[in-house]
């Protein structure tokens, strides 16, 4: 349902601004989203000043340094630093992106981060993406086959493997959902963008037997209809991926099979 | 799902912070253009069911509608109309899986905003 507004207990209040590094010449403003479940209290935007000269160049590498020498108790997730695992994805200066791969000189002026929106939130950067998995589980995202297996492994031309490009390469990092306005007013019933991608990255797969079944799962009015062609997905996506071209391409399947 | 919202999670900011993106404007004037365009057309609508009612009744409306304020009304409302016009061409060439790449469909919206704003003057030049 649209809900324009946060509700009361997701209110940010303004928080704390920790100290500035001593003797640094290259600070920059770090202003960024904190939330306790613990301390009882609204979420809060706290000030970090960073000093540019002996950090590194990505977002990732500033937040990692806040924790290490300003305050330990940030909390984010994170692993691969490579933009492959695809952990630390984030709301940073109004997109969302994965921390590790976004360079501090991309962004104007203080850099403002937040958790990925209109997500439930676990403490501070981290939401809570149960459901955005669960709604992953649901497409089917593996092989289904019917006829039987083959002696070896199940071939595929270079031309079909050629379909998949753009649509394997996604990390599962729910920026694009979590960029839809769609998914944020109808997340609980519309699949959003990372989902269907994956959904159509099955459906086009040469070697998949279950395309009829696939298509009459996703025949519905919430879990694929309730995409618009915003395009904030593909505007965001960290990996360069367009859901919302795979949308499409399941829509109009949808209508060629009935005419 | 049974754990989505453990402890009374807060809900993280979203239209507070998502910086508006070319393509998520355009979509949204689409659905704005649309619904203001049902109030033009009761507008429309009325100014003939008074002509229809009686000469005094039709002065009053047609009064209201040429006034200043009702050129202003059917001035923007033409712009609504081209805008949601060429909006609904552009989504009908993304049914179509066509011009969806990123390039592609931003070069559309700004036809879609500029091409209604030129449409809109050649509308009143002609009229």
């Amino acid at each position: 349902m649209v809900q324009f507004s946060l509700p009361k207990n997701s209110k940010i209040t303004t928080g704390k601004t920790w100290p500035k590094p001593e003797g640094a010449s290259n600070v920059r403003k770090f202003k960024i989203y904190r939330w306790n479940p613990d301390d009882g209290k609204n979420p809060q935007v706290d000030t970090y000043f960073v000093d540019m000269d002996s950090c590194g160049p990505m977002v990732l590498d500033a937040l990692i340094k806040i924790k290490n020498e300003i305050d330990p108790t940030l909390t984010f997730r994170r692993s691969c630093r490579e933009g492959i695992c695809g952990s630390c994805a984030m709301n940073i200066d109004g997109i969302n992106t994965l921390a590790c791969i976004y360079g501090m000189d991309e962004i104007k002026g203080d850099v403002a981060i937040y958790p990925l929106p209109h997500m439930p939130v676990v403490k501070d950067l981290i939401p809570d993406l149960t459901h955005f998995y669960a709604q992953h589980a649901s497409i089917m995202p593996w092989l289904e086959t019917k006829t039987n297996r083959p002696a070896k492994e199940w071939k595929q031309s270079i031309e079909d493997r050629k379909k998949l490009d753009g649509l394997y390469e996604c990390v599962m990092c729910a920026s694009c959902s979590t960029s839809c306005p769609s998914y944020w007013w109808n997340g609980d019933r519309y699949l959003g963008p990372a989902a269907l991608l994956h959904a159509y990255r099955w459906i086009i797969d040469s070697r998949d037997e279950a395309t009829p079944e696939r298509l009459d799962q996703l025949e519905d009015p919430f879990k694929l209809y309730r995409c618009h062609t915003i395009m904030n997905c593909a505007k965001t996506c960290p990996k360069g991926l367009n859901p919302a071209k795979a949308i499409a391409h399941i829509k109009k399947m949808m209508i060629e099979r009935t005419v | 799902m049974a754990d989505v919202n453990r402890g009374n999670r807060p809900l993280s900011p979203h239209l507070q912070v998502y910086r508006p993106q070319l393509t998520s404007v355009t979509s949204i004037l689409t659905r704005i253009t649309g619904n203001a365009l049902i109030v033009s057309a009761l507008l429309i609508a009325w100014w003939f069911l008074a002509a229809a009612t009686s000469a005094d009744y039709f002065a009053t409306a047609n009064g209201l509608l040429t006034s200043w304020f009702g050129d202003l009304v059917m001035t923007l409302s033409v712009l609504g109309l081209w805008y949601h016009t060429l909006a609904g061409i552009r989504h009908l060439i993304w049914d179509n899986g066509m011009m969806l790449d990123l390039e592609q469909a931003e070069k559309l919206g700004w036809i879609v905003v500029i091409g209604s704003a030129v449409l809109t003057v050649l509308t009143i030049i002609i009229v």
